[in-house]
């Protein structure tokens, strides 16, 4: 069982607590409806499976309840980062410098 | 016609008690409880119209003359008040910075106490609830084997645990098999 | 009988671990007496028992290896009752009580007679890979031949008969440090991290701490044996506060972020077990720090026949006598490549017991070991090897030759042959941490490499030999100190650590994995055939795939594979180790959640009234609902057409207490729900309610309900009873990420009220003498309309809405009121002849109506312009979720499945949910599908079978004459509309 450092509740908590909401920082158009055809499946439907780092969205489900963004190894499974939902993605220098 | 006779009050937890020298589980009287979602601005307004300073760090609670407040995120708080069982503690105008909904029947609640409490709450909540990682006053919400609850350290060997009150065969049930294990 | 002069093996003058009182016990059927204390391996060793079961594929007689958990050949079957059995037990492990059942495994009819030793001859057959090989065709022998066969063959040991009665714990725990291993090494550290104050679990599989210091009693720490330096140990750890001890305890587990679980076997070894502890408990630790004390694992020599009862490990041979005492053997042969198995044969010439010989596969050995060997009168032969045994129950002599020598052989009588090719340091625990083990050519073993979590290893198991050694080794790794203490040993057990392997696999069986029948032969032919790494070798051979995982077997498998390979055993590579280090009941996983625990069934403030009632449930979700209400001699279908007859007629009051209802408030409730649900919410006055559709952003339903607006602020928004939880999520989800903007917050309040709903054109007359601050009037009180009033004098939201079709009414009061408010309700209704209805009816009555369920109706890719409800979707809006979704190409495309009617055109015949339709049922098969039935239901007020439909084009095909075929008739169904009744909806406004 994991250990989630949440953001909002600033500790690590089981992850029993939480739920994975898939990848993080996918943005929703507020003019969503005069999407192409492609932007729209680009963004809805197509999502990266990398082996490696991934940006994605946990919600502290039987916690604080937050959604927040988490940046995870896939290989180790380790959470090299979370922060709260809204700020920005962590630059590659940024990603770079936690898997050390 | 004459109006029907005023309905009564009965919690799902009512007559539940336990106790085997190790850890006691007694149900908690009804109580008036709701739910506060508030920005910063509203939770000050808030608690200042309860008489209670709203915690504002994670886990945090608040109380005073049988209310209590406990922080469940960033913008939520569960108030309890035990003492006036039935007012409603939503207040009667609407305010642009807070949501106050009644959920005094929601929820209901056990005491789980003695010295065996934690290991009886340890048998399904993966949370270290040791004195000094969860001291008394801490409140979290978190699992209870497969319900959520919201846990309240209220003394040293004492939690009261909320839950949504359709749990509570398999709360009740879950508390006495894990308090047969307690003792060690 | 006189059971003492029955254990003729038992040594008085040893066994650490045994008492004086005799305990019964039986093996296949017999009775025999061990000594409490005793192992049911030790216990049969002291009776001369060697055979203790047959081998997996070859049935070959097989005696017990080890003393510890890695035995792969005794395995037993250890029961109390047909209830209480448990298979594959190591008999090296269970500890013997008052009445235990021990039975062999593998064999028919009997251990010594075992007709499937004839798979022994049949060997060819079951060379490496013939799962592979074998089982390939013809396809029918699948199933009369393989299968069964295979079947049999797998089926070690017997699962119960019976449901498990016993109780298993579970428990979360958090400590600084967690030790892994009570031997010597995890004493020291434990009492370290102790002294200084850290929280500490120490655990070990054995009953007992101490780990090799009990099995080697010469061993001297500063003048103490290490029986009584470890028992010194223990006393002080017992005496501390932050210690807790946990013995039969094993790490079966090591998981991210230093989670780690261990096994506690309660009760196992009890005769009569107190009621109140549970069998097992499962610990689920979270540790600061980890400190891996493993030990080391002994292995055995590779030689043809090396697997006749009474050939077992040097080490165990040891422990036997020291531990329990048992001698082996009479008259004990020795082969070995390493020195820690001349401390054995010393130990036993102590005892009396004859060393005829020791073959030390080696060229050389110590100038020491030869002078002691040289004083008890041992004779050692180096450079050779064994290379033939015989004996077929038991092992009665053993052929040598020298390594050089192409010719001539020397032949010893023996009663045992204990061997031993070398030590492998366990890195199970290290490798589930994800740690990759180096190797060390020095030493030409495994060793543990960096750690990748918070964790250090000690001990032998880090490689590490001397004793002394290991006092600073694990104090340290805590951030203790310690002094060397002074050890005196008759063999030091640095030089009997290493690991060395021999193997002399010239004829015969070689056996290298003895649990999976696995000999050097199988390992040489996968090389041969092309499995080049040992990962390959591993699945072709099953070498190291038994429960035992290759404890004794996987580092000869890889020393055979590399050599023929002719590479460096690193490059071969090493197999990954995995959870759970030994086998593990399901009963310890499972824990509390069996029964009622497994899984909350959740109930409603008015489910006892039901139960009274003598209601038939249903489960939905994790709910328990009321689906009918039988009366005496009804069956379900009376019931329920009873019941939807006299809403229709009279009324019918209904728990809809399930149904989910969240609370959205806010200055920026309307826009938000503007966002949420595909239809437009600006112009809904206070007092009034609305159905909405909820769709996710690909323009599919994703759940549906009725909201009432009480305010501008404040919405009571109801979602299915089985959406409650994941809507509220999505909701949550759009106001803290898309829109956080938006000053909107919500509240679950499902369980907050208790829903009653009174339907049927009696539901004014029952409900309106019960409520005040509200006019409930026709007129007043139309349709669609909530008001916050009180009912039966408590604060009640009375909705004026209708899932029957009929004149309805929703009453909503705080659930710890809700049965004492449904009883006055109901005392009003059931003289006015209303009935209770269920889930059964209010199905029914709906479908009659035309209203869909989400989840029944529709799948996840139903639009709401599918289902029919396209005017419930606003055109004017700019955005709702699901906006975007609903223009995709393929949503908007001719041919999609449309939400329609059918009735059969035998009214009697009712479809079966599920059901495909075809427009025409003479065409071959396959034949093509336009469609399949969702809802299906005998109306009895109709008096015909009504059903619902997903066809394509199914708007344009009204009145079209389609078929459902069914394996014994073809139905003739014709499409309609959705609402069977009362179309023009008067009924509502009544």
């Amino acid at each position: 069982m994991l250990l989630i450092n949440c953001p909002y509740c600033e500790d690590d908590r089981p992850e029993l607590e939480f739920a994975n909401a898939g990848e993080a920082h996918i943005h929703r158009p507020k003019d969503m409806a005069d999407m192409s055809d492609e932007a729209f499946e680009a963004m809805f439907f197509i999502r990266d499976n990398p082996k490696g780092v991934i940006l994605e969205r946990w919600r502290h489900a039987h916690g604080c309840g937050r959604f927040f963004n988490a940046v995870r190894h896939t290989v180790s499974d380790k959470f090299l980062k979370t922060y709260m939902a809204g700020e920005p993605r962590p630059s590659d220098d940024e990603i770079t410098e936690l898997m050390k | 016609m004459a109006k029907p006779a005023i309905a009564l009050r009965h919690t799902p937890t009512e007559g539940h008690n336990f106790a085997n020298g190790v850890v006691s589980v007694s149900t908690a009287a009804p109580a008036s409880r709701i739910s506060l979602r508030a920005t910063p601005l509203g939770a000050n307004s808030f608690g200042k119209s309860l008489g209670l300073d709203l915690p504002k760090k994670p886990s945090g609670s608040a109380a005073k003359g049988g209310k209590f407040a406990l922080w469940l995120g960033p913008d939520e708080w569960l108030i309890i008040d035990e003492k006036n069982q039935d007012i409603s503690l939503v207040p009667k105008t609407a305010s642009t910075q807070l949501s106050a909904v009644d959920i005094s029947h929601r929820n209901a609640a056990y005491f789980i106490s003695g010295n065996g409490a934690e290991n009886t709450l340890n048998a399904a909540c993966p949370r270290n609830l040791s004195l000094s990682e969860f001291p008394v006053g801490s409140a979290t919400r978190t699992i209870f084997g497969k319900a959520e609850v919201v846990l309240y350290r209220t003394q040293n060997n004492t939690f009261r645990m909320e839950f949504w009150r359709s749990f509570t065969p398999y709360v009740w049930g879950l508390l006495l098999d894990a308090a047969r294990d307690s003792n060690n | 009988m006189n059971s003492t002069s029955q254990q003729a093996f038992r040594v008085k003058a040893r066994g650490s671990r045994i008492g004086a009182r005799s305990v019964s016990f039986t093996f296949d059927g017999k009775t025999f007496e061990g000594l409490e204390g005793d192992t049911l391996a030790s216990a049969l060793l002291a009776n001369g028992v060697h055979l203790m079961g047959r081998s997996f594929k070859y049935h070959r007689p097989r005696g017990v290896l080890a003393a510890g958990v890695e035995e792969p050949n005794a395995l037993m079957q250890i029961s109390r009752d047909n209830s209480k059995t448990t298979p594959n037990v190591r008999a090296s492990v269970q500890e013997i009580y008052d009445g235990m059942k021990a039975q062999s495994q593998n064999r028919y009819p009997s251990l010594n007679f075992d007709i499937g030793a004839v798979n022994n001859l049949l060997s060819p057959v079951f060379v490496a890979g013939f799962y592979y090989k074998t089982f390939k065709w013809p396809a029918v022998a699948w199933d009369k031949l393989y299968e069964p066969f295979i079947r049999r063959a797998a089926g070690l040991g017997e699962a119960p008969t019976e449901q498990d009665p016993d109780r298993y714990a579970n428990r979360f725990a958090h400590c600084d440090v967690l030790v892994a291993g009570g031997g010597a090494a995890g004493l020291i550290a434990a009492k370290a991290a102790a002294d200084k104050g850290k929280s500490v679990i120490l655990c070990d599989e054995n009953p007992e701490f101490g780990g090799w210091l009990l099995s080697d009693t010469d061993i001297r720490i500063d003048g103490q044996t290490g029986e009584e330096w470890s028992a010194e140990m223990v006393r002080q750890l017992l005496a501390m506060d932050n210690v807790r001890l946990l013995a039969r305890t094993t790490c079966v587990g090591y998981f991210q972020q230093n989670m780690v679980v261990l096994n506690e076997r309660v009760t196992e070894h009890l005769s009569r077990p107190n009621v109140e502890l549970p069998r097992e408990r499962m610990w689920q630790v979270r540790a600061g720090k980890v400190v891996i004390a493993q030990g080391a694992i002994e292995r055995h020599m590779v030689f043809p026949d090396n697997d006749r009862p009474g050939i077992m490990l040097a080490g165990a041979a040891q422990t036997y006598l020291n531990k329990y005492g048992v001698a082996v053997g009479a008259n004990v042969g020795v082969y070995t490549a390493c020195d820690s198995a001349y401390a054995a044969a010393f130990d036993l010439a102590e005892e009396g017991v004859t060393i005829p010989v020791v073959i030390d596969h080696r060229d050389q050995v110590s100038d020491d070991i030869r002078a002691q060997a040289k004083e008890f009168g041992i004779k050692v032969i180096t450079g050779a090897h064994v290379y033939c045994t015989t004996g077929k129950l038991r092992v009665n002599s053993m052929s040598i030759r020298h390594h050089k020598a192409s010719s001539g052989s020397e032949d010893f009588e023996i009663d045992a042959l204990i061997t031993c090719s070398g030590w492998t340091p366990s890195l199970h625990l290290y490798s589930q941490s994800r740690g990759k083990p180096q190797w060390d050519e020095a030493t030409r073993r495994f060793l543990p490499g960096e750690s990748p979590q918070e964790c250090v290893s000690i001990g032998s198991c880090n490689g590490t030999d001397e004793l002394a050694d290991i006092f600073v080794e694990a104090a340290e790794a805590v951030g203790g100190k310690a002094q060397k203490p002074k050890i005196e040993d008759d063999v030091p057990t640095s030089s009997g650590m290493v690991g060395a392997t021999g193997t002399s696999a010239d004829k015969g069986k070689a056996f290298v994995d003895f649990q999976n029948d696995v000999t050097a032969k199988d390992i040489a032919l996968a090389v041969r055939e092309g499995m080049h790494s040992i990962e390959h070798v591993k699945r072709y051979t099953t070498n190291g795939m038994a429960t035992d995982q290759g404890k004794l077997s996987n580092m000869h498998g890889l020393a055979i594979a590399a050599k023929l390979l002719d590479k460096p055993i690193p490059q071969v590579g090493l197999t990954t180790f995995r959870a759970p280090y030994t086998p593990t009941t399901f009963g310890s996983f499972v824990g509390h959640a069996r029964g009622a625990l497994f899984d909350p069934t959740r109930k409603t403030p008015i489910h006892e009234w039901a139960v009274e009632q003598g209601a038939e449930f249903e489960p939905v979700s994790l709910w328990n609902r009321a689906r009918y209400f039988p009366k005496a001699g009804e069956t379900m279908d009376d019931a329920v057409d009873r019941e939807c007859q006299t809403v229709r007629k009279t009324a019918g009051v209904f728990d809809a207490s399930t149904l989910g209802k969240i609370e959205v408030v806010g200055p920026d409730a309307a826009a938000f729900m503007n966002i949420m649900y595909t239809n437009g919410w600006d112009k809904l006055r206070p007092g009034r309610a609305k159905y909405g559709i909820m769709c996710r952003d690909d323009g599919f339903i994703y759940d549906d309900g009725v909201v009432g607006k009480l305010s501008s602020t404040r919405f009571h928004v109801t979602t299915t009873t089985g959406g409650a939880a994941r809507v509220l999520n999505m909701m949550e989800d759009f106001t803290q990420t898309e829109f956080p903007e938006m000053k909107v917050w919500l509240t679950s309040t499902t369980e907050q009220w208790a829903t009653i709903a009174v339907q049927g054109p009696k539901a004014r007359e029952i409900v309106e003498p019960l409520v005040s601050g509200v006019n409930i009037a026709n007129e007043k009180f139309p349709h669609m309309s909530v008001a916050e009033c009180q009912v039966c004098g408590v604060p009640a939201r009375l909705f004026r809405i209708s899932f029957t079709g009929e004149l309805g009414f929703e009453i909503n009061v705080p659930a710890d009121y809700g049965r004492a408010v449904w009883e006055a309700v109901w005392a009003r209704a059931e003289p006015l002849g209303a009935c209770a209805y269920g889930t059964e009816a209010m199905h029914v009555m709906r479908a009659e109506k035309g209203f869909i369920i989400v989840g029944q109706d529709t799948d996840g890719t139903v639009t709401p312009h599918d289902a029919g409800l396209s005017w419930a979707v606003a055109k004017s809006k700019p955005d709702f979720v699901g906006k975007r979704g609903l223009q995709r190409p393929d949503l908007i495309a001719k041919g999609r499945r449309q939400l329609i009617g059918l009735k059969t055109k035998d009214p009697k015949k009712v479809l079966q949910e599920g059901a495909q339709i075809v427009a025409d049922p003479e065409q071959s098969i396959p034949m093509k599908m336009v469609g399949f039935v969702t809802s299906s239901y005998w109306s009895g007020t109709l008096d015909q079978s009504i059903a619902m439909a997903m066809l394509e084009d199914g708007n344009a095909r009204m009145g079209e004459t389609l078929y459902v075929p069914m394996p014994d008739e073809t139905i003739e169904v014709e499409v309609t509309g959705t609402v069977f009744y009362d179309p023009k909806g008067e009924r509502l406004h009544g």
